[in-house]
């Protein structure tokens, strides 16, 4: 009996060996496969998921505009996605099945920091260029990879401009910067502690004295704790950082409890719709966002930042979140390489990476030898009158910061 | 199927399991992380299996293993073989230990309360782990990179978890034919009355859960070296995967028997390698129904399933009806 | 730490807030503890998927305010759709486990949870959802403590939904029919009561008062489809304190949880309020399991 059951596994076996089929070649016929394993199911599956229609929206672009151009053949673009259930396990598990069994020779990322540090072991090592456009820790570039590029800015230049921002306007005001104080709220993950690293260090470069410094579990549902804190110590700036979750419970809950603070700046503002959710309640909250559609940015593509907007609205019905714009410009960003690799060597393709100069409706786009973007910087926008409104850098700046938020008794 | 059968089936296994990863180089990641599947199968039953104490929480044990060796390779500044030996022995050492607290503790609660609160500490270390800077707190750790390429990399951990899974398998074998595996099932079957006859049960069923918590300490320590990145809710203390997927496996398998664990392992892996990944978003849902359906329609698992259709090939005598 | 400590005395109205914060929080956690005690007791399953009634409750009232009604209306919805989903599942799965082992439902139940976790997110995604109440906030000590209007309004309804459920129990046929099966199935079984349809009416009734508990929550915090363990998990807790069949105690255990949490959360810092819930379950079953073991010593 037992040796029937063994023979029925050993079939299973062979059967899944087989199944999985043979390693699809990376270029096949007419076509160049990109491999991603995404966050589908689980904590990051909102976000996950405007990450997967940047990237098929992308995709679609280039292929009806004729495909990509290589050595004088037109190929068309596809990705083959995974679901990494939001799980680092998963996700490096899924970049290997990606690189062995599927014979995928480059990469997009997934969404967020955790699952990018997961990931980019794996494809260092198999020397596979992966241009992702989720993960933002600035750590993921402090390894030496030479096949990791990011088309967005990195995390310690996320809240780093509300810091600026609160000194600049307490020197307008005859205030001397480092009698200000902040006080952080930064979930418990990759991502926001990087956040939380480069606000700590901007505070102490104007002298800023940071009196709350806490952390957000994953799974948190209530702040009144940190809130209760920051009514008592009565800080200048909060900063909050904790995904689409963070900033809408800190909306929620500042206004319940009514606390009085002169500058909030979160992040994840537009993906957790602020806005649409919490209407009022939101203005006055700094968000600091990767793109805006009202920046001047544009390409032959998809047009301008604006025209992105809507033909993203067009297609899925809601206005694009930057995690959308981002992970649109990574698929740029690889057909351009391709074409200009003219082969499909992975080490062509790396190189042509990271020679990469161009400018996209998302943003210009040039890596450093680390390969993060240093080509783009980060907007601030302001919730003014229930829009997100620029108002840093004051390149794009399209209005004057509100500032001070008044108190809730005055709102 | 007596013993001599079984011997002979286990070599042609291991026979098989040496092979597999030179016949089918793409699959070597696979095929490691299914023999880290049966080990978590396996470990589980000697204490679920053999004395009915349904633990979700021997994941802390696992997750022990992983920062241990992490911690090991990032501050020993020694080779990384060295490195990682040491690191997976030093994993194990702290899993006994904190098994032997764990289990005065925890152990001599019944049934569901045990349950509950091995799921409790699993998750409390899960969050304890992540409010920890030295280990990196939640951004979690990366682990260096094996010396060499990928490929090697591959075969070296497809033979070092085969080994582990072998040895643990050999050990077990022995073990629940020896006087401690008969106190064991005594306990499962009616702890009152085992401890009524003298046995000291307590001490049983910790030896038990040290034992388990041994390998996959040890377990533990190479995983995170083949997972790469260490991250103390999802990859290192993963109660919702890993940590459920042991009591499933080894269920679906039959639990309490040497070859259940073994062979839910090796179900539950392919299913999930062949199916799961084509499901795009709809994984958990078939995870869910083949929970439901696993244990309303088939608790016993498909060992013993198999043993109530055919059991004179099990050895039971039946009397023609 | 310190420092919180210290802010504590230098502002000791904030230990009214929080106070107030965590009684407010724990009424809603006492509201899924009945549930769940009621099925402890009556059926002997444990329910984990209790959680994600009181999510799935959450996202009805969400659905509704999408609709345009009005959310406190999703607090009756939520609770008849979820008592006709319970018994559909009592009779689809709980009916076949439930004379099994503990540790078989305790997987069945859990199994379920993961599976409508998924559903939920296929249907309303994985953002945060909260609905607007239209309430607002009352001030106490000039602007220092605040009490948000829906969360009392949450606090009354969870004391009345007690006083309901003890009432039914005590007067209704049902009510006695439930109890009865409680203290002994086979002897109710004898006196001629349907268990079965017993156990199908305890498991709805169950699920409708999670139902509730989670339009409340959805009204007062938030829902997400993969956070519905954390109630199972306070639910648990609380039966365990207060014992089963035993619903006043439930409340009490219910608001002494959430005080304790949240005190937690601002002493130890926020990072740890998870770890320290959990803690805490620990050490409340060994502490239960000592006393027991205290009292077999006892009598031997």
């Amino acid at each position: 009996m037992l040796r029937r059951l063994v023979r029925a596994c050993l079939a299973i076996v062979g059967l899944a060996v087989f199944a999985a089929g043979p390693a699809n070649a990376k270029v096949e016929d007419d076509t160049i496969y990109l491999g991603a394993a995404i966050s589908l199911t689980g904590k990051y599956a909102a976000n996950g998921e405007h990450t997967q229609r940047g990237y098929d929206l992308a995709v679609k672009m280039i292929n009806d505009a004729g495909g990509v151009t290589v050595d004088g053949k037109q190929y068309q673009l596809a990705v083959i996605y995974y679901d990494d259930e939001s799980t680092p396990a998963r996700g490096a598990q899924l970049a290997e099945r990606l690189i062995n069994q599927d014979g995928v020779d480059y990469m997009l990322g997934p969404y967020s920091s955790g699952l990018t540090e997961a990931m980019a072991p794996v494809t260092e090592q198999y020397g596979i260029p992966m241009i992702e456009a989720n993960g933002a820790s600035i750590s993921l570039f402090q390894n030496g990879y030479k096949y990791l590029f990011a088309v967005l800015s990195t995390t310690e230049q996320y809240l780093a401009s509300s810091v600026a921002l609160a000194a600049e306007l307490a020197e307008r005001e005859g205030r001397d910067p480092s009698t200000l104080t902040l006080a952080g709220a930064f979930e418990n993950d990759p991502f926001s502690q990087d956040i939380r690293a480069g606000v700590l260090a901007d505070a102490e470069k104007y002298g800023i004295t940071v009196v709350i410094d806490d952390q957000l579990p994953p799974e948190l549902n209530d702040m009144a704790a940190t809130l209760a804190k920051v009514k008592a110590l009565k800080p200048d700036i909060l900063v909050v950082s904790g995904h689409d979750k963070g900033a809408s419970l800190a909306i929620r809950q500042i206004e319940e409890m009514r606390v009085d603070v002169p500058l909030l700046a979160l992040t994840h503002c537009d993906s957790a719709d602020i806005i649409g959710n919490f209407g009022a309640a939101a203005e006055y909250t700094l968000c600091s966002s990767q793109w805006a559609p009202t920046l001047s940015y544009s390409d032959d593509l998809f047009g301008s930042a604006g025209d992105f907007a809507v033909l993203f609205e067009e297609t899925y019905g809601y206005a694009p979140p930057y995690q959308a714009a981002e992970s649109a410009a990574a698929v740029q960003v690889f057909a351009d390489a391709f074409e200009r690799a003219g082969s499909f060597d992975k080490d062509a393709v790396r190189d042509a990476i990271s020679a990469t100069k161009m400018e996209t409706f998302y943003g210009n786009i040039e890596f450093d030898e680390t390969g993060r973007n240093i080509a783009k910087p980060m907007v601030l926008y302001q919730v003014q009158d229930g829009n997100y409104v620029v108002v840093a850098p004051t390149k794009w700046a399209a209005a004057d910061v509100r500032f001070p938020t008044p108190p809730w008794a005055e709102r | 199927m007596n013993g001599r059968k079984q011997t002979v089936l286990a070599i042609v296994i291991a026979l098989i399991a040496l092979a597999l990863p030179l016949v089918t180089p793409d699959y070597r990641a696979q095929i490691a992380l299914l023999w880290v599947m049966v080990l978590f199968a396996m470990t589980w039953d000697i204490l679920g299996g053999q004395t009915g104490y349904n633990s979700f929480g021997n994941v802390v044990f696992f997750g022990i293993g992983m920062y241990a060796s992490a911690v090991v390779q990032r501050d020993s500044g020694l080779d990384y073989f060295l490195a990682l030996f040491l690191g997976m022995g030093l994993g194990g050492l702290i899993a006994i230990v904190v098994a032997a607290i764990m289990g005065s503790l925890v152990l001599r609660m019944r049934g569901h309360y045990f349950a509950i609160a091995t799921l409790g500490l699993g998750i409390a270390a899960a969050e304890l782990a992540a409010g920890w800077e030295f280990i990196g707190a939640g951004s979690g750790m990366t682990t260096p990179l094996f010396p060499g390429d990928p490929g090697v990399q591959y075969l070296f951990f497809c033979y070092l978890f085969f080994g582990l899974a072998a040895v643990v398998f050999c050990l077990l074998a022995w073990l629940y034919r020896t006087r401690f595996g008969l106190a064991l099932n005594a306990i499962r079957d009616n702890e009152d009355k085992a401890e009524a006859m003298g046995l000291k049960t307590g001490l049983y069923k910790t030896v038990a859960w040290m034992i388990a918590a041994f390998f996959l300490g040890i377990t533990g320590g190479a995983v995170g070296n083949l997972l790469r990145f260490v991250d103390p809710r999802d990859t290192a203390f993963a109660g919702p995967t890993y940590g459920v997927w042991m009591v499933l496996m080894a269920i679906l398998g039959g639990k309490g028997t040497l070859w259940g664990p073994v062979l839910g392992a090796v179900v539950f892996h392919v299913t999930q390698e062949v199916l799961w990944t084509h499901l795009l978003g709809w994984q958990r849902v078939a995870l869910g129904l083949i929970i439901v359906g696993i244990v309303v329609f088939f608790p016993q698992g498909i060992l013993g399933w198999a043993r109530e259709r055919w059991p004179e090939r099990f050895g039971h005598k039946v009397e023609a009806s | 730490m310190a420092d919180n400590l210290a802010l504590l005395f230098d502002a000791p109205l904030l230990i009214v807030q929080l106070l107030i914060d965590g009684i407010l929080i724990g009424s809603i956690f006492a509201v899924a503890a009945y549930g769940m005690a009621l099925v402890w007791g009556v059926m002997n399953v444990i329910n984990i998927v209790q959680g994600e009634y009181v999510m799935l409750g959450g996202f009805i009232a969400f659905q509704l305010t999408l609709w345009g009604i009005n959310p406190f209306l999703g607090v009756p919805v939520a609770a008849v759709i979820l008592f006709l989903l319970g018994i559909g599942i009592y009779y689809g799965i709980i009916r076949r486990v439930v004379d099994k082992d503990m540790f078989i439902s305790l997987l069945a139940t859990f199994g379920l949870s993961i599976l409508m976790q998924q559903l939920m997110n296929q249907i309303w995604g994985s953002q945060v959802r909260t609905a607007q109440s239209g309430l607002s906030t009352w001030f106490l000590f000039d602007y220092q403590v605040t009490v948000s209007q829906v969360k009392l309004v949450a606090f009354a309804g969870a004391l009345l939904i007690g006083g309901l459920l003890i009432l039914f129990l005590k007067r209704t046929r049902l009510g006695q029919a439930i109890r009865a099966t409680a203290q002994n199935p086979r002897a109710a079984r004898v006196l001629g009561i349907d268990t079965n349809k017993v156990f199908a009416a305890t498991y709805g009734i169950n699920a409708a008062l999670c139902g509730a508990a989670g339009a409340f929550v959805v009204m007062a915090y938030s829902v997400h489809p993969y956070t519905g363990l954390p109630y199972t998990v306070r639910s648990f807790m609380i039966v365990v304190v207060a014992g089963l069949g035993n619903l006043p105690a439930v409340i009490l255990a219910g608001l002494g949880l959430g005080a304790a949490e949240t005190m937690a959360g601002f002493v130890l810092g926020v990072q740890f309020q998870v770890a320290f819930v959990f803690c805490l379950l620990v050490a409340i079953l060994v502490f239960r399991n000592t006393m027991l073991g205290r009292k077999r010593r006892y009598l031997k």
